[in-house]
Formats: C-alpha cells, structure tokens, sequence
C-alpha cells in the first residue's frame, strides 16, 4: 500500500526540553495565583495580628459600638458595618441579579447584528465608568431623585448604595452570562426550537440550565464588585454607622470604613490594627460566599 | 389505479381500487422547492409529493441536499443564516412558509438528526420536554408518554432504572434512541428520520424498522439513509436525490428491479457509482 517505505519522524531532544520548560512555566503561571492569595492574607493578617490577643471576638463581630478614635474608652465593634456591607450588598443584587441576567440573555438569544453590537459596547462602556464617577453621580445626581421620588429626608443611604453597586455589576454579569450562554452548543438551540419549543421556553428549560454554571459565576463576580467596592459606596451610602431600619436609612460598610480612616491612623496603633483585621473580615466573607456558590454548583450537578 | 376483480357470485364484476383511499391522501405537496444557501442553490426546482401513511424513502450520495429537504419542511432552516427557500411546500394542503404557528407546525414533524443531540437534561426529561412545552402538566400522563415513547424507540428496557440521570450519559447508540423517542415523544403526524441508523447497531436497527412498520398505521414517515438497502426494506416509494435533483421516484418495486426508469437509478442502487 505505501509505496515508499514508512519513514518514522523522530522527535529532536530540543523539541522535548522546550515542551518541559513550557510545562513548568506554565504550572508557574498556575500556582503563582495561590501564592498571590496567600500571600496577600498573610500580609493583612500579619498588620491586625497583634490586636488578636487583645480582641474580644464575640465585642469585635456583634456589637453595634464602633469608636475607633475615643481617648477614653475606644469601642471596636464592627456589627453595624457589617450589616451595612450586607444588606447593601443583598439590595444591590435583588436589583442587579434579574437584570443582569435578564440582560445576558437578551443580548445572546434575542438579539442580533447592529442591534446587539451596539448594546455590548454600551455596556462594556458602563463597566469602565471609575467608581469615584459613581459616588459622584450617587451624590449628585441620585439623591435629589431618591428624595423627591420616596419622600425621605436623606438622599444619601443604602438604596442609593445599592442602585449604584447594581449599576456596577450590571455589567461584568452581562457579559460573562453571555459568554456563558454564547458557550451553549447551537444544537441544543435547533433541537429544542425543533421539538416545538418557543424561544422563552428554550431559555428557561434548555439554556438557563445548560449554563448554570457560568451563569452563576457571573453572578459571584458581580456579588463580589459589589461587596468590594469602595468609592461609591463610601460617597453614596451616607456613612454612618448603624443599623438600617429601612432600606433608605444611611449605612457604612467595612470598606468604606478602612478608605476613609486607615490614612488618619498611626501605623501599629490598635485602630490601625483592628482597620486590617476588618480587611481579613472581608476577605472571609467573599470566601465563604464563593465556596457556599462552589457547594451549590456540586449539589446541582449531583442531581 | 383501477383493478376488476371477480366478485362473490363468480359472474359479475366489482371495480373497486386496489389502493386504501386514506393511502391516495397527499401528506406533504412539494413544488418546485429551490434553496440556496447564501446564493449558492443547492436544491433546484424539486417537485413531489408524500402520501399519508406510506414510509418514503430518500436515497442520494452525499451533499445532494437531503437533509436540508428535510430541515424546509419542519422550517428549521430558517435557524440558517441566509439560507433562501423558494417554492411551495404543503402540509395537509397548508402552506407551511404561511404558518402563523410555527411551533405547532414543529410539533407535527418529527425529526431525528443524524447525530443525536440529547439536550442537557435527564433521560426522562429530554422525552418529556416537547409534551411539556406543548403544556402538557399531568404526570400520569407523562409518565405513560415516556414509556411509549421510550419502547419504541427500543430503549425502555435499557434506561428503567435511571430515567433521571443525564441524557447525554448514554452511549452513542442509545442516544440516538433517546432522539427517536423524543421525536415521538409529540406525537407527531410527520416522522423524519435522517440517517437514524449510523451509530446503532444492526440488531437494534432492525428492532427499531420493525417498530416503524407498525408507527406507519399511525403516521407518515419520510427516511432518509445512505443505507440502499434500508431504503429498500422499508419504504413504499423511494426518491433517489442527487445533486439536489430528482433523478427518480417510483414505488420500490420499480426503483430497485433491474430496470428502474432512469439508468443513474440502477447503478446507484447497485453500488456501481455514489
Ligand atoms: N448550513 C449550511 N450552510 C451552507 N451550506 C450548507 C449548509 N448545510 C448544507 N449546505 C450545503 O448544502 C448542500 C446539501 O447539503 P445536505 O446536508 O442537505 O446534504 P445531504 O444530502 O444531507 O448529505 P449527507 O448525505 O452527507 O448528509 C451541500 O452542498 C452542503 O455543503
Ligand atoms: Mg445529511
């Protein structure tokens, strides 16, 4: 059959070390991202770390006192901004989460040619607006709106807080939903619509669950810009420290709390600590909300 | 066709047709069906007809446009950017392209693709998704459908026990059954089958053509195959396609004797070209 004899190609022994190198920079590459995580815990956790001898846990989580900078009697309870972190953060995506997604699919399944190019550039517009730009607009342009259209006293709070945040996280939701969406083979697309299916029916029965996973790290990253996020929350949010009663009743988060006074402290001082022991606080909370999303994602899967 | 037949009584005569009346019903009315796929035609000007309740066989070499005669019927081209159906097609004397209910009209034409594309849902699931999405709620009654579904697609007894498990876990074989069944799972009046038989084995292919004899009391079916033979077994009346063309349509008895009306027929049929 083979007319020539059957010539085997030999590998040269340069092609193999180049392919070993590649291998090891590339699990380099790799690693390197958990040393970056580690070492950054480390490094906030090292700066409170003294103050942890000295720390009531249960004053430190649960109670609503927080008087950094008393000369008397300094009270370090962070209950109240944790709160506010939260439910501003819970606010922001009961807004963001629907629309988001919703968004993600309309731009992926409902959407084409200019029309959607033009949505997508507007939206990756939107995500890089600067957040000082938010605050800015929190303080300007949102509250007088939040004051004439509620009738509150205060145009600076949480549900100013959070209409930004969702604004923020609009976005990033947007386009990794679609992504995810887009990822979706086309088939599944034709054999549904050709089973009968309407084009609502194929989202919620076919592709919200063929791309639940994507859909929801879409979702964990928006919830993870929201808690994060400093700027806005710190201008638009009203800062103050207490526990909301209603959603247009000004809150302070932990983060806005480490920017506006970790420059005001002295370095080692116990406010100075307990500023980055907060900043471990945060860095638990985004921990376990990704790990409890990781959980679900495994118990979806099992089913 | 008309037959005189010797009546009861031996002397007089009754003229009766040979054929079943309901067999003379046009199901599908083709004429002179053209598509391109951006501005390059690939079906030219095809004209024909299915009858209700006959198997009719598709026969061609490869790129002759068989499966994209099927995908005009049920409209699924129109998920082809670009693609450009001229001409008419009819369905139960319905103009298919002037449809308001485009679903309803899917649900009424099974189709099975060559490749099985089991959607990402379980086996139960993937069966009931069309009934469902034609809002069919009551779970006895869902229940039942899968199972005959799932029996005539000669897969029941093979997935008993893990109707809820994904789909897309079966073998290649199996999932191919899983898309027969589904294509059931509507009830539709319009089997299409393309290719159906590529990833099963011979055994359960033959389960599955016997199954199919008996579905066409109920519905008309429309198979394609690269299988002459198939092709042979099976249908009332085959079309040979080739190039996009009809290069003959004739009952079986005719297409595959030793001379069929068209010459291509014979050597295609015989392996000597395609
Ligand atoms: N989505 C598409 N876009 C462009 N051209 C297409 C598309 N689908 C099919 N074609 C072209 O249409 C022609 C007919 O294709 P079709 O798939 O209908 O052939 P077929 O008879 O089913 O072939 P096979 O036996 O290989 O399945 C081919 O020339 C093919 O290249
Ligand atoms: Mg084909």
């Amino acid at each position: 059959m083979l007319a020539e004899p059957h010539r085997r190609v030999k590998r040269r022994p340069f092609e193999l070390v180049s392919e070993k190198l590649i291998e090891a920079l590339i699990c380099v590459c790799g690693f390197s991202a958990i040393i970056f995580v580690f070492s950054i815990f480390f490094f906030v956790l090292r700066e409170g770390a003294p103050f942890l001898s000295r720390l009531q846990m249960g004053e430190f989580l649960f109670s609503t006192e927080w008087f950094p900078t008393s000369q008397t009697q300094p009270k370090f309870g962070v209950g109240a901004l944790v709160v506010g972190t939260l439910s501003v953060t819970i606010l922001a995506m009961i807004i963001a989460v629907p629309f988001g997604l919703g968004a993600a699919v309309f731009v992926s399944e409902f959407c084409a040619g200019k029309a959607k190019e033009t949505l997508k550039v507007v939206i990756e517009l939107l995500a890089a607006i600067p957040s000082v730009v938010w605050g800015f607009i929190g303080l300007t342009v949102m509250s007088p709106i939040v004051i004439n259209t509620f009738h509150v006293p205060i145009g600076i709070n949480m549900f100013n807080g959070a209409i930004l945040l969702a604004l923020m996280s609009v976005p990033i939701m947007v386009s990794i939903g679609e992504d995810a969406l887009k990822a979706v083979p086309d088939s599944y697309r034709e054999a549904a619509l050709a089973l009968g299916a309407t084009k609502w029916q194929l989202v919620y029965r076919v592709l919200l669950p063929a791309a639940k996973n994507g859909l929801l790290a879409a979702v964990l990253l928006g919830v993870g810009r929201a808690i994060g996020e400093t700027m806005a929350v710190l201008m638009a949010t009203g800062h103050s420290v207490r526990i909301p009663k209603t959603i247009f009743d000004p809150v302070r988060t932990l983060t806005a709390t480490i920017a506006a006074e970790l420059g005001e402290t002295s370095k080692g001082s116990d406010h100075y600590q307990v500023l980055f022991l907060i900043g471990v606080l945060l860095f638990t909370i985004t921990f376990v909300v990704n790990l409890s999303a990781d959980l679900v994602i495994k118990g979806i899967r099992k089913k | 066709m008309l037959t005189f037949v010797r009546g009861k009584n031996g002397d007089d005569t009754e003229l009766i047709s040979n054929l079943d009346p309901m067999r003379e019903t046009k199901k599908i009315e083709i004429e002179n069906l053209r598509l391109a796929y951006g501005g390059k035609e690939v079906i030219h000007g095809i004209s024909f007809d299915v009858r209700a309740n006959e198997i009719f066989g598709i026969i061609g070499p490869a790129q002759s446009g068989k499966t994209s005669l099927l995908r005009c019927i049920n409209r699924t081209i129109e998920f082809t950017a670009g693609a450009k159906v001229q001409g008419m097609i009819k369905v139960d004397g319905q103009d298919v392209s002037r449809m308001k209910n485009v679903y309803e009209l899917r649900r009424q034409v099974g189709m099975v693709a060559p490749l099985p594309v089991g959607l990402p849902l379980s086996i139960y699931d993937n069966v009931a998704f069309a009934p469902r999405a034609a809002g069919m709620r009551n779970k006895h009654h869902l229940d039942a459908l899968v199972e005959k579904c799932l029996r005539q697609a000669a897969l029941w007894d093979e997935v008993t026990d893990r109707l809820d498990s994904l789909g897309t876990r079966l073998s290649g074989g199996q999932q191919q059954r899983l898309t027969i069944a589904r294509a059931l799972s509507h009830q539709p009046e319009i089997l299409c089958l393309d290719e159906f038989s590529i990833a099963i084995d011979p055994v359960t292919t033959m389960r599955i053509e016997d199954v199919l004899k008996e579905l066409r009391k109920e519905m008309t079916i429309i198979l394609v195959t690269n299988l002459v033979q198939q092709a042979r077994r099976l249908a009332d009346r085959t079309m040979f396609l080739w190039n996009g063309e009809i290069i003959e349509l004739d009952s079986n008895e005719v297409m595959f004797s030793d001379n069929p009306r068209n010459r291509k027929t014979y050597e295609y049929v015989n392996g000597i070209f395609g």
